[in-house]
């Protein structure tokens, strides 16, 4: 395991952020933390960075105990949400910060600060300051600096968090593909589920200062643990006893047994797939995802009454926890 | 643009009628019999004596209170402790207090038969009409400066630059120096230049502690009002437009050492949103 969290919490005062979580990760995984705000993912991963300091539990990197240490001897790069880029500083001295540290020869930080700026694609741009530097230029920036002292951990703090949703979506590929070719464990925190999904092996899903469930993105999909998990991992509704994922939700022109009758409230084109919000008999409101084709067969269009029947739904026991979802 | 124009008419002419004319009048009558008189005012013993302890003093006073006015600073901005709001009220109050009764309450402290005088006395140090109590007047007349500059953009900078050098491998020590500290340089930077202005031209506390005596313990601004008072004015304008030239400098220094920062002066959050 490169990262082993043992039963580890943290209180702020009277607010529990991390309570009781154990956790490992794996060596060359890349592991999401999915969770609203406040659910104790940025907690968990400045723990493990050492910037914050655990009320109980230890921390083990590489299988060594680095509960006490502080962060400039674990060997782990993190990667803020604001950049925390180096604003007097240049793109290059920026990045070779950590190898000036370590006194490193001159010829050796000028080259190795090369190769990470062709790694990052920035060597254009090495002697600009952070002030001249789009937000997604900065995050690489940041993301080469905490790559330079060749980490054994590199843990991301919602990165792409303060970028607009063109550029997230950019980086995102570009973080997986960089992922694939410099495999170090990488642990990014997220309260993006889409993010987490496209860019993780591995996706712990966090509420309330608890991990709920860990899981490959397709299992936390398929197979929730839990009500918070279904709802927060992918839309869902609540109907009765069940939750059923909007796919899940079979609509016909015609009623077919066990189908329940519902009107079309709004039409919602969401380029391939057509998004229909429904109000049911008894008022409650749900939604049903269909194809474009599906759409079109069916003539979907406002005040139409159409029949639903749910052909897959999940069924949580009562000791699910509270969450405010639906 | 009528509208603009005019209130930069009513800045300019507030500026004008306030500060430009009565101290160009001081220039104007100082040079007014040529620089003949002036050159003597300047070089007395008294003057030169003077000009000399105003320096001294400054060059204690200014770097003591940056180091304070720092630390202070990032205790105000960092610390989690109660009685936080305590220490700011203190470093407020010396803004807040008349320079007059800080020279007084450092006279009863310590003075000869002061709380504290005495036993300095005895242990062989002067305090009060000596140069250690016009330091000590200056320090404390000028000791907010630096605090009130550095608080809002230490506060604005946060702790993520410095924690990201600590996961770089910089130890605390190295990761202010080279991180927080150019990041706080411009606040820094302004803090010395009011606490230097203030320093030079401190008044009040100086002449209770000081006593005044030519030659002794005068500083230039006690200087002018001796000279003043003793109906020599060209030596009191001599003095005024040394002070003003001690204030024109630092203000010199402080522009030229801003002009060749790298970086410049982008450094604001004001753009970052804009990107």
């Amino acid at each position: 395991m490169a990262i082993a969290i043992r039963r580890v919490t943290k209180r702020f005062g009277d607010f529990v952020a991390v309570d009781d979580v154990s956790l490992a990760i794996a060596s060359g995984s890349l592991t999401a933390l999915l969770g609203p705000s406040g659910s104790g993912k940025s907690t968990l991963l400045r723990i493990v960075a050492g910037l914050e300091h655990p009320d109980e539990g230890d921390v083990s990197i590489h299988g060594e105990d680095a509960t006490g240490l502080p962060p400039q001897e674990r060997g782990v790069g993190f990667v803020f949400q604001h950049y925390a880029a180096f604003k007097h500083m240049s793109v290059r001295e920026n990045v070779a910060f950590a190898l000036k540290i370590r006194k490193r020869p001159r010829d050796e930080i000028r080259d190795r600060v090369g190769e990470l700026l062709r790694l990052v694609q920035l060597e254009g741009l090495a002697n600009r300051y952070p002030s001249q530097l789009s937000g997604g230029q900065r995050q690489r920036m940041a993301l080469a600096r905490a790559l330079a002292a060749e980490p054994r951990v590199l843990l991301l703090d919602e990165p792409f968090g303060a970028l607009d949703a063109r550029v997230r979506k950019e980086l995102r590929a570009w973080l997986r593909r960089l992922h694939d070719d410099v495999p170090v464990t990488t642990v990014l925190v997220t309260h993006d589920q889409e993010e987490a999904m496209d860019v993780a092996d591995r996706v712990a899903v966090m509420n309330e200062g608890r991990v709920e469930q860990t899981g490959k993105p397709r299992d936390l999909y398929e197979h929730p643990a839990n009500e918070f998990v279904m709802s927060f991992v992918g839309p869902a509704h609540r109907l009765g006893e069940a939750w059923i994922r909007p796919h899940d939700l079979e609509v016909r022109q015609e009623p077919n047994g066990s189908s329940t009758e519902a009107m079309v409230e709004r039409v919602v084109h969401l380029g391939f797939e057509v998004r229909a919000e429904l109000v049911l008999e008894d008022g409650r409101r749900v939604s049903a995802q269909v194809t474009r084709n599906e759409a079109d067969e069916l003539e979907l269009h406002e005040g139409q009454i159409v029949f639903v029947r749910p052909s897959r739904t999940h069924v949580f026991s009562a000791v699910a926890t509270p969450q405010g979802h639906s | 643009m009528a509208a603009r124009l005019s209130l930069r008419f009513a800045a300019l002419g507030y500026l004008a009628a306030l500060l430009a004319l009565p101290v160009g009048l001081v220039f104007w009558r100082t040079f007014e019999k040529g620089l003949g008189p002036v050159w003597d005012a300047a070089t007395t013993p008294e003057a030169l004596h003077a000009l000399w302890l105003t320096v001294l003093i400054a060059l204690v006073a200014v770097p003591a209170n940056t180091i304070f006015g720092v630390i202070c600073a990032l205790v105000i901005v960092r610390g989690r402790f109660h009685g936080k709001w305590f220490l700011n009220a203190l470093v407020d109050l010396t803004f807040a207090l008349s320079p007059v009764v800080i020279g007084l309450a450092l006279y009863l402290v310590y003075a000869r038969t002061g709380w504290f005088g005495g036993w300095l006395v005895d242990h062989g140090i002067t305090v009060i009409f000596a140069l250690p109590g016009m330091i000590l007047a200056t320090i404390f007349v000028s000791l907010p400066f630096v605090v009130r500059e550095t608080v809002p953009v230490l506060r604005e900078i946060g702790t993520e630059q410095e924690e990201a050098a600590w996961t770089l491998g910089a130890s605390p020590l190295t990761a202010f120096f080279r991180v927080t500290l150019p990041a706080i340089r411009w606040g820094i930077t302004y803090g010395i230049v009011l606490t230097t202005a203030r320093a030079i031209g401190e008044f009040g506390a100086v002449s209770i502690v000081s006593g005044s005596i030519a030659g002794r313990t005068e500083t230039l601004t006690l200087h002018v009002q001796e000279r003043f008072q003793g109906f020599d004015l060209t030596g009191a304008y001599t003095a005024s437009v040394e002070l003003a030239l001690l204030a024109l400098i630092t203000l010199l220094f402080m522009t030229l050492l801003r002009k060749e920062s790298p970086g410049g002066d982008s450094d604001s959050p004001g753009d970052e949103a804009l990107r």
